[in-house]
């Protein structure tokens, strides 16, 4: 049997805003159905290199980015790729839950559908995806209630179902616990190592218990320079770089 | 303990002393209330509403007309006004970090801080002026000018109300740009935007001034935007600068009748931002 | 070694764990020192003083397993701090050990102490002063973080291996010889077998201290060859 093939593979990426560089070339290969957490500091390019994945970077006025990027062995920054097209392959879960208020739990998640013109009664994929996301039984009995009474735990796990519902191959995810209580926090991260079976995960997290928890990979972003990357036990046991040791045992500032 | 009791007094005295202070600021309104209520719904008939003015003297007649023209002239320039309003807003909340949005905004600003009669002499100026008479399309005009800027503003204020995180939520999930700014962006700030208008509205159909020399008046109906046209505000201004004091009654009941309209506007908007407003925040 | 830790009192609490296993440490060296000189000087007060100071040793190794679990627990430690814990784990067992070991040879010297001496115990001497310096180099590998100090360790232990082997041959002639003498000549062989063992666990020290500078394990090479393939 051949190696598990990569579903993403970075290559030299250099990103800037203006003429501010904030990652300096790195180099990464994230493999098929796994999970990549990526920690450093703030201000270490670590959401920046999550948002070149699926091209959000450049849209902030001024933004950009350089080298090479590869999903499924194509680039994702070839002229025939249509950057619309692509996020709807490669998802996206933010930081705070941001479900959209004028829409109920049901709307909210058949949105990306919705908005994009796919026909059909949506129902199935609906429920289909809060299952997948953990927050049927919670929601089965109000789904026409507006999206902005569940609590903050649900509201993410709704985000999560609505990133799903475009039928994503990657799921980027932007610190999605950092606004949660750590009973929420335990069920997004349980239900990473659900969706890892079908989905490539990439997670940004400033909590590395958090990453050591629901990575196979990690890699440590320092001052926009991808430091070291490998499994997340060695980087959590025994790192090759000095930086990634001091970071790892608490011995930054 | 006595440190206790002097805290609680202290915290007595300017409670009442802001009681009295909101007091203050209620009493002219109650008395506006009162008078133009008490003066005025003596004349309120179905007649009021829905016949011409009558000749001095003579018994009955209503303002039906200056109704009708008030709600025509409104219309009119709501029909310019509102789209260019909230289309400048979108523009300024959306593109307008630039120099030219800067450009815009100051605009905007001076252009709502211009005083209305001012903008009547604008009006007059372009459009009475060359057309050689007075007519409901210069009246529309002037009003139009007045409603632009605030909501250019407040929908500007609106559409940036709105989290980014819900464009970049709509965005990641690959729909396009333009319908994530009209479907979430706009869709989300729309309440906001709708209280907006109405408030512009409301205050357009209350403005005499800019009116007076551009829609002029008329004695009789009229559906010609190239005719002067009557105004309840005018109308009132007519009633209340003349010698009879049954056309000074008259004046009351017109400015009974459009204290409802506005109070009726102003409800409208107080209602649509809290029912669905609320959740824009 | 690398910067210190931002919050000061997780620096505090893993200096003060390695404190401890310094000072078990110390204490094991003095027992197993005093056993010996019971056992060549021929002093039973020694010797039980030896036995009476064991708890100590129990007790610390009870207060640095504490300290372990509660900066597991708390601290989540990652990377070095977490090899050096885990570390302190499995050799404050090996410690406890050698203090039992310690004990045992005094135990011996109170026994060699009931009849007449078999004469010097040259030999004896050589073993214990091997294993002291077994220890001491093991405990300097462990403070500063000497890989190759550790191995020196891993290493001389052949030498102890040989040396038992020695005393091993000299008692069971002696006691072939004379059967009067079978007694001591055992006694003097038990001492010789807990130096021996007292070897082993430095041994088991300097192969920790390996994984936690380096983060491999060294030990058991032929079982891991045997598991990989």
């Amino acid at each position: 049997m051949d190696a598990p093939a990569n579903k993403i593979s970075v290559q030299g990426l250099k990103a800037w805003f203006g003429k501010n560089e904030v990652i300096h070339g790195a180099s990464l290969d994230i493999p098929d159905r796994s999970v990549l957490a990526i920690i450093g500091p703030s201000g270490c390019g670590k959401s920046t290199f999550l948002r070149c994945l699926n091209r959000m970077h450049e849209l902030t006025p001024g933004a950009g980015s350089s080298g090479k990027m590869l999903l499924d062995d194509r680039d994702l920054y070839a002229a025939s790729v249509d950057p619309v097209e692509l996020r709807r392959r490669v998802g996206m879960v933010f930081q705070r839950p941001n479900p959209f208020p004028t829409m109920s739990i049901a709307r909210n998640v058949s949105a990306g559908l919705r908005l994009n013109r796919v026909p059909g009664d949506h129902a199935e994929v609906v429920e289909r995806c809060l299952r997948q996301a953990a927050l049927w039984d919670e929601v089965k009995d109000r789904l026409d209630a507006p999206a902005t009474g569940l609590s903050g735990g649900q509201q993410q796990r709704l985000c999560i179902a609505r990133a799903l519902a475009v039928e994503p191959e990657v799921l980027l995810m932007d610190e999605p616990a950092s606004a949660l209580d750590p009973i929420a926090t335990a069920k997004v991260e349980d239900l990473i190592h659900e969706l890892k079976q079908r989905y490539t995960i990439v997670i940004v997290t400033h909590n590395m218990q958090q990453a050591a928890r629901v990575s196979d990979r990690t890699a440590f972003f320092y001052l926009g320079e991808l430091v070291e990357s490998g499994p997340t036990e060695k980087i959590f046991t025994n790192p090759s770089e000095q930086r990634t040791e001091d970071y790892v045992t608490g011995k930054f500032g | 303990m006595s440190a206790l009791r002097r805290r609680n007094a202290v915290n007595a005295f300017w409670t009442a002393a802001c009681g009295a202070a909101v007091l203050l600021a209620l009493l002219p309104l109650a008395s506006l209330l009162w008078l133009v209520i008490s003066r005025g719904v003596g004349g309120l008939s179905l007649d009021f509403f829905t016949h011409l003015p009558a000749p001095v003297g003579e018994a009955g007649g209503g303002v039906g007309n200056a109704i009708a023209g008030t709600l025509y002239m409104v219309g009119l320039a709501s029909l310019v006004a509102l789209p260019a309003g909230v289309g400048a807003g979108v523009y300024l909340a959306e593109r307008g970090d630039g120099r030219f949005g800067s450009a815009v905004r100051f605009t905007t600003e001076v252009l709502a801080g211009v005083p209305s009669i001012v903008v009547g002499i604008v009006a007059y100026g372009l459009l009475v002026v060359p057309m050689k008479r007075f007519s409901a399309l210069a009246g529309a005009v002037a009003l139009a000018i007045l409603m632009v800027p605030p909501l250019a503003r407040s929908t500007e204020e609106f559409v940036r109300l709105v989290p980014g995180t819900l464009r970049e939520a709509s965005l990641a999930l690959g729909v396009p740009a333009w319908k994530t700014g009209l479907r979430v962006v706009l869709r989300t700030a729309l309440p906001g935007i709708l209280t907006a208008a109405l408030l512009a509205v409301a205050r357009a159909a209350g403005e005499t001034a800019p009116l007076l020399f551009t829609a002029l008046n008329n004695q009789y109906w009229n559906a010609r935007p190239d005719q002067p046209t009557a105004s309840l505000t005018v109308q009132i201004f007519n009633y209340a600068v003349s010698p009879y004091s049954d056309w000074h009654d008259k004046a009351w009941s017109a400015a009974l009748v459009l204290l409802l309209l506005v109070g009726l506007l102003n409800l409208a908007a107080r209602l649509l931002a809290r029912g669905r407003g609320g959740r824009t925040a | 070694m690398s910067p210190s830790h931002t919050d000061k009192t997780y620096e505090r609490e893993l200096k003060d764990l390695r404190e401890r296993l310094l000072a078990m440490g110390g204490r094991v060296e003095a027992q197993l020192a005093s056993a010996v000189k019971a056992v060549v000087e021929r002093d039973p007060e020694l010797a039980s003083r030896v036995k009476k100071s064991d708890s100590d040793v129990n007790r610390l190794e009870v207060e640095i397993d504490d300290a372990c679990r509660r900066l597991l627990a708390l601290r989540q430690p990652a990377a070095s701090d977490l090899r050096f814990i885990a570390t302190a784990l499995k050799i404050v067992v090996d410690l406890e050990r050698m203090g039992d070991l310690a004990v045992n040879v005094a135990e011996r010297a109170i026994d060699l102490c009931q009849a007449p001496s078999l004469g010097p115990v040259h030999d004896l001497e050589s073993l214990a002063g091997m294993a002291q310096m077994q220890l001491k180099h093991a405990l300097d590998a462990f403070v500063e973080g000497d890989v190759e100090k550790a191995r020196e360790v891993m290493e001389t232990d052949g030498f102890l291996d040989a040396l038992y082997l020695k005393i091993f041959n000299d008692m069971l002639t002696r006691m072939m010889e004379d059967s009067r003498a079978i007694r001591r000549a055992t006694s003097l062989m038990f001492a010789a077998k807990h130096l021996e063992r007292f070897g082993d666990h430095c041994t088991n020290v300097a192969e920790m201290v390996v994984y936690m500078v380096r983060g491999t394990d060294v030990r058991h090479p032929r079982s891991r060859q045997l598991k990989s393939t």
